[in-house]
């Protein structure tokens, strides 16, 4: 592919991820899930409204840990919709990325430069 | 679309779960070699993010919602193999901390949500990126395309997984109908969402884009260069 050139954007070097980057993103996560969550619809989504429709609804299970802490996305014992399910985001990014930069740190190659894909060969 | 336990009987369930750990087994490798000191941390942060976004159920047609499911947002990100994962660490964190998703069912949403998503878009956003003119705005168009496709092929799997194995006798043709209908609106979400984020992070740091490596986006997009001169 002719147009797809050998400099890449940042001309080479590869940046590093960098903190604000990384803080920024974060943050982006944080207030979706602890803020703007609340606002979000809580009609059925498409697979459960289908299900409902067709009655494939009455073959659903009660999940087996339904009685955790934060089962659907509240804290158990608050008793404020806002707070609870705001704290719940939070806790979830949290846990998520916690789980995720654990797997991919030990998922990586550790040492030397990634292989470079096809198209940035020079 | 997170499938409780039950929907598809166990036996289904179990051989996508084959499926879905066949997927997870073929990706850890290949994302070893995509992931750096770099990649790694950003596979965690789109994680996070696909996380915060299926929070975010935004309204469809007649009483229905739709959210996010993340794999094209997480392929064109850091990578297919890398995003099949971070889709799946979702789904496993949503299943196991906020009973969301049935545990047997697993299997079943990391196919169909995880794997398939990321097997339809990924390759469809890599061909759209090689075909249209290189240009952010090409890049954030591939995106809703790839993205928007994504989600009935997705719901299309569940049909299949339905077909197979569900639980309750339902015409095949209905099912299918309402399945595919619904999920083309809750697409339309899901491309808007994942062109926003994407173009969002070809703004401040193109180089981010594992979907867009090898596209000069700042020689290409001359009436925003100063953005990209401006960024760093």
């Amino acid at each position: 592919m002719a147009r797809e050139g050998a400099d890449p954007v940042e001309g080479g070097a590869r940046r590093p991820l960098g903190r604000n980057f990384f803080l920024g993103a974060v943050l982006v996560a944080l207030l979706l899930a602890g803020v703007v969550s609340f606002y979000a619809s809580s009609s059925p989504d498409g697979l459960e409204r289908v299900a409902e429709d067709t009655g494939l609804i009455e073959a659903a299970d009660d999940h087996a840990l339904a009685e955790s802490p934060l089962a659907d996305y509240g804290v158990a014992g608050v008793e404020d919709e806002r707070l609870s399910v705001g704290l719940s985001g939070l806790v979830g990014v949290g846990i998520t990325l916690g789980v995720g930069m654990l797997v991919f740190g030990l998922v990586r190659r550790r040492g030397t430069a990634p292989e470079p894909e096809p198209d940035e060969r020079r | 679309m997170h499938a409780p336990d039950g929907f598809i009987v166990g036996p289904i369930a179990l051989a996508a779960g084959a499926v879905a750990v066949g997927g997870v087994a073929v990706a850890v490798p290949r994302a070893r070699r995509q992931l750096d000191e770099r990649a790694a941390p950003m596979a965690g942060l789109v994680a996070a993010f696909v996380f915060a976004a299926q929070m975010l159920n935004f309204p469809v047609a007649g009483g229905t919602s739709g959210h996010l499911l993340g794999g094209a947002l997480a392929a064109i990100l850091v990578g297919p193999y890398a995003g099949l994962l971070a889709v799946a660490i979702v789904l496993l964190v949503q299943a196991l901390v906020f009973a969301d998703g049935g545990l047997t069912a697993l299997g079943v949403n990391v196919t169909t949500m995880a794997l398939v998503t990321v097997v339809v878009a990924y390759p469809l956003f890599r061909l759209l990126v090689r075909t249209l003119p290189v240009s952010r705005a090409s890049v954030t168009a591939a995106a809703f395309v790839s993205a928007l496709v994504s989600v009935p092929a997705s719901a299309l799997a569940f049909v299949l997984l339905f077909a197979v194995g569900g639980a309750v006798d339902i015409p095949l043709g209905t099912f299918t109908a309402a399945m595919g209908g619904v999920h083309v609106l809750i697409g339309i979400g899901e491309g808007l969402i994942t062109a926003a984020a994407v173009a969002a992070v070809v703004a401040v740091r193109p180089d981010l884009v594992y979907g867009a490596r090898g596209l000069d986006l700042r020689a290409a997009a001359p009436l925003r260069g100063g953005e990209a001169a401006g960024a760093a």
